[in-house]
């Protein structure tokens, strides 16, 4: 069963010994600078580490068979989260829009169409990335579709380590006793998608399913879940995966 | 700039300041914005912290506090804070802490000076220049029935009109028959269309001045221009004219531009009439002046009962029309007297002349002239020492009896403290009214003085006016040199103070509690006034109204540079307030109160009245101050 392995004692990865590693293996100069920009050290305290909010908004779920349409990131520290260093981008999907994922993200086939290929913006986007923590809210989606765009387009790809507000959400309300309890009580679980679990923090509603809309609520909500079951003590490495 | 700010953007545009930004400062400062979350029990901001940014509360509830720790505000979604720390020293003076889980949206120094230099009313909200309050009644004033009333409803008859051919002398004829004071001058159609008009019998003119009685003395008189001259020598060029559907406001503001006097009103190109400036100004009281002349005209008690709706319905005009506090207090007081006046000649038609001469004194808020639509009746009778008790007091009874019940038949209500005529200590000669003040003032206690305070507002309202300006001098002379008196009096005014605010939809309490309503007579107006007349007592004024009180304040040292103004400001805040929750009342059929319900409060006059309340409060604690208790009782002279 995934959740009680997910729930077994978490080992600590060694990211800013990955990154390394990488800076000196890669061939790409985008790709040399952004892994040598590094990332804190697994010990170094949440509220002191330089984060970014990054949110993708792709026209599926499978990176193999769907593609990005927009980028949105605002980077942030639990102090602050500094909107106006925000970045958005709309960017052409490399496989065609559905009318679907059109509603969805509310971005039009003519926007699509002007929209620049992602290795145009890839210089700014990666820039943006380095040296800074990346918090997403499910890292399913961000991470390998990242990872997947950039070696179809620089030849190798990008792997980076994540704080997930989901898997920070699914703690308290999937793995803990109590919520195994309420499960086995025939209880529906509770959801811990974005809007729901901004709702448990008194945060705002939020129009949801725009890029940087979405990074900003990924944002807001670790900071409330730092604030409310963590510390800005907290290392890094009690947090990322 | 980008849609995606939207979320932000469409919540600022929501809440005051922010909502009268433009589109293109309102998407800056949405661009601009830092974003902070905090748990319920955080601090935000510390005391003496440096400061430089602005908070927004997006989602949430603050808590401010002042130095001493003391509940100084309770803030909610939309509020903002910090700005004072902003405008001044960069230090926090107010330390604010979250109350609920809260976002706050904090707005860059530089964005904040900006909006400041480019939009007025954002200045004026966080008293950048001028207070907050003195825009809010100027902005009221402004707010005016006179936008919207057409010119044409000013004019009473057509204007006298004269050809240029016309002598001085028969054109000046002319306008004295009319009782007007101008005709305009018409000429053959010429080379101006624009003056051309048809006259009712088809006949062709065109309009080439204006004659005003000024004008025969500056160019007749003092020019010696013949009698028999043609009126076509005295006038340049056609007068400036407005069109009759233009507002009153508009007609006002044309004759203010041109420093002109009369203004020709036309339909199309066909002069109606001229309006005068004065017909702009009586129509400004017209409404209370008739219902003071149909006062007059009652014969009976009866009578004057049937025009209690009249008042309601003068009153409500009054307000809509966008008179300010001291018009409308002044006017439903002229009502008053003038109710208690017509009562007093039927009285004394049917009971016969007084035995002895009297004063009809009223205290309290009529005496102020600063009666509400909700208000009871406080007067008394000042009698000549000729006064014999046994002979002359079963008159008295039966005049005070009668006009006590008449009044409350026109819907005065009866004084619950029982300071009426018809009460025997309160309808005394003038010799023993003079023991009570020399007692109130020399013998002070808070506890005498909480029942008697209400004389210290009195004036003559019928009768031998000179009885009750002795009583008037008396306090204004032994006042002033009793600062026993005036710290019992001071006391007494502490006794009601405002809240704090408002919260969502509650009244905050400075101890941090709730309460759905408000009365703001107790709260607000009745305790200002009362603070007003300790100073003017202070002082040796002899005025009854706060606003004039306030004048003669102003002329001493007594209160700090601006001082004055603020309790103007605040006072004519609270008043219209409570005056525009009235109207509401009456408007939903509902019997007319001093309470306001937050949920009633726009957002703008939440904050100003807030504003009020902190002005009062603060006076309230410099009367403490200003007028303590001596350790020892003071020696009277």
């Amino acid at each position: 069963m995934p959740a009680l392995r997910l729930s077994s004692k978490r080992s600590v990865p060694d990211w800013p010994g990955y990154l390394a590693q990488r800076a000196a293996s890669v061939s790409h100069p985008l790709l040399v600078r952004y892994f040598a920009a590094g990332c804190p050290a697994a010990d170094t305290p949440i509220g002191e580490a330089p984060l970014v909010a990054l949110d993708l908004e792709t026209t599926g779920m499978d990176e193999r068979r769907h593609a990005i349409v927009s980028v949105g990131l605002v980077p942030f520290t639990l102090s602050r989260i500094r909107l106006a260093e925000r970045r958005y981008w709309v960017v052409r999907p490399s496989r065609p829009l559905s009318n679907k994922s059109v509603t969805l993200h509310h971005i039009t086939h003519s926007e699509v169409a002007e929209a620049p290929d992602l290795e145009t913006i890839l210089p700014e986007l990666l820039g943006a990335l380095a040296g800074r923590l990346v918090v997403v809210h499910f890292r399913h989606i961000e991470r390998p579709f990242l990872e997947a765009a950039v070696k179809v387009r620089l030849g190798e790809g990008v792997r980076f380590p994540v704080i997930d507000t989901m898997s920070l959400e699914a703690r308290r309300h999937r793995l803990s006793l109590w919520s195994r309890f309420r499960r086995w009580m025939g209880r529906p679980p509770v959801s811990i998608r974005l809007h729901d679990s901004r709702v448990r923090y008194g945060l705002p509603a939020y129009q949801g399913h725009h890029a940087l809309v979405d990074a900003l609520a990924t944002a807001e909500l670790l900071q409330a879940q730092i604030a409310t079951h963590y510390a800005p003590q907290t290392p890094l490495g009690e947090l990322w995966s | 700039m980008e849609v995606e700010l939207l979320e932000i953007r469409q919540h600022m545009g929501r809440f005051p300041p922010f909502d009268s930004l433009s589109d293109e400062l309102l998407d800056e400062l949405a661009g601009q914005v830092e974003v902070g979350y905090f748990k319920a029990g955080a601090d935000i901001l510390v005391l003496d912290q440096e400061v430089h940014e602005l908070c927004y509360i997006r989602s949430g509830a603050v808590e401010v506090y002042r130095r001493n720790g003391d509940l100084y505000n309770r803030l909610g979604e939309g509020d903002i804070f910090g700005h004072f720390s902003l405008l001044r020293n960069h230090r926090v003076r107010f330390p604010a802490r979250a109350l609920e889980d809260t976002l706050i949206y904090f707005i860059p120094e530089a964005v904040f000076r900006r909006l400041c230099e480019s939009d007025e009313h954002f200045a004026d909200f966080v008293e950048l220049d001028r207070p907050r309050l003195k825009s809010a009644v100027e902005q009221q004033k402004k707010a005016n029935d006179m936008m919207i009333t057409r010119v044409r409803k000013l004019l009473t008859r057509y204007p006298v009109m004269v050809e240029a051919s016309t002598t001085v002398q028969e054109a000046a004829r002319q306008i004295t028959k009319a009782q007007a004071s101008a005709a305009l001058v018409l000429d053959a159609p010429g080379d101006n269309p624009r003056y051309t008009f048809t006259d009712s019998e088809d006949r062709p003119w065109q309009m080439c001045g204006i004659l005003t009685d000024s004008d025969f003395r500056t160019k007749v008189v003092a020019e010696g221009l013949a009698p028999d001259a043609p009126v076509g020598e005295l006038v340049g060029r056609p007068p400036i004219t407005i069109q009759s559907d233009e507002s009153v406001h508009e007609a006002m503001l044309t004759m203010l531009r041109n420093n002109i006097h009369h203004l020709p009103v036309l339909y199309r190109r066909r002069p109606v009439g001229i309006v005068h400036l004065s017909d702009i100004i009586r129509y400004e009281t017209h409404s209370s002046l008739y219902l003071v002349s149909n006062i007059f005209n009652q014969s009976s008690a009866e009578g004057l009962a049937r025009l209690a709706p009249d008042v309601r319905a003068a009153f409500v005009r009054m307000v809509e029309e966008g008179n300010n506090s001291q018009m409308i207090g002044s006017a439903l007081s002229t009502i008053g007297r003038s109710f208690t006046r017509r009562l007093l000649e039927l009285a004394e038609a049917e009971l016969g002349p007084p035995p002895v001469p009297y004063c009809f004194m009223v205290n309290g808020s009529m005496a102020r002239n600063e009666q509400s639509i909700v208000t009871d009746q406080d007067n008394a009778l000042v009698l000549s020492d000729d006064f014999d008790p046994g002979e002359h007091d079963a008159y008295f009874l039966a005049l005070a009896q009668r006009v006590s019940d008449g009044l409350a038949a026109c819907g005065y209500t009866y004084c619950k403290g029982d300071v009426m005529a018809t009460n025997r200590t309160w309808r005394q000669p003038l010799s023993v009214w003079k023991g009570y003040f020399n007692d109130w003032i020399d013998n002070p206690t808070p506890e005498r003085l909480l029942h008697s305070s209400i004389f210290f507002d009195l004036d003559s309202a019928y009768g031998e006016v000179p009885f009750v300006e002795q009583l008037q001098d008396l306090v204004a002379k032994k006042a002033p040199q009793s600062p026993l008196f005036l710290a019992a009096m001071a006391r007494n005014a502490l006794n009601r103070t405002p809240p704090l605010g408002f919260f969502r939809t509650f009244v905050m309490e400075k101890d941090g509690k709730h309460n759905n309503s408000i009365n703001l007579k107790r709260r607000g107006t009745a305790p200002m006034v009362d603070l007003i007349r300790v100073h003017a007592l202070a002082c040796g004024s002899r005025a009854q109204n706060s606003f004039d009180r306030l004048d003669d304040i102003g002329r001493t040292q007594l209160l700090a540079q601006g001082v004055g103004e603020k309790l103007r400001y605040a006072l004519e805040f609270l008043a219209m307030s409570r005056i525009h929750h009235q109207v509401i009342d009456i408007q939903e059929e509902r019997e007319p109160d001093n309470n306001i319900e937050p949920e009633n409060v726009a957002d703008s006059e939440r904050h100003n009245l807030k504003d009020a309340f902190q002005v009062l409060s603060n006076a309230q604690k410099f009367l403490k101050y200003r007028y303590p208790m001596p350790s020892r009782p003071a020696r009277t002279r």
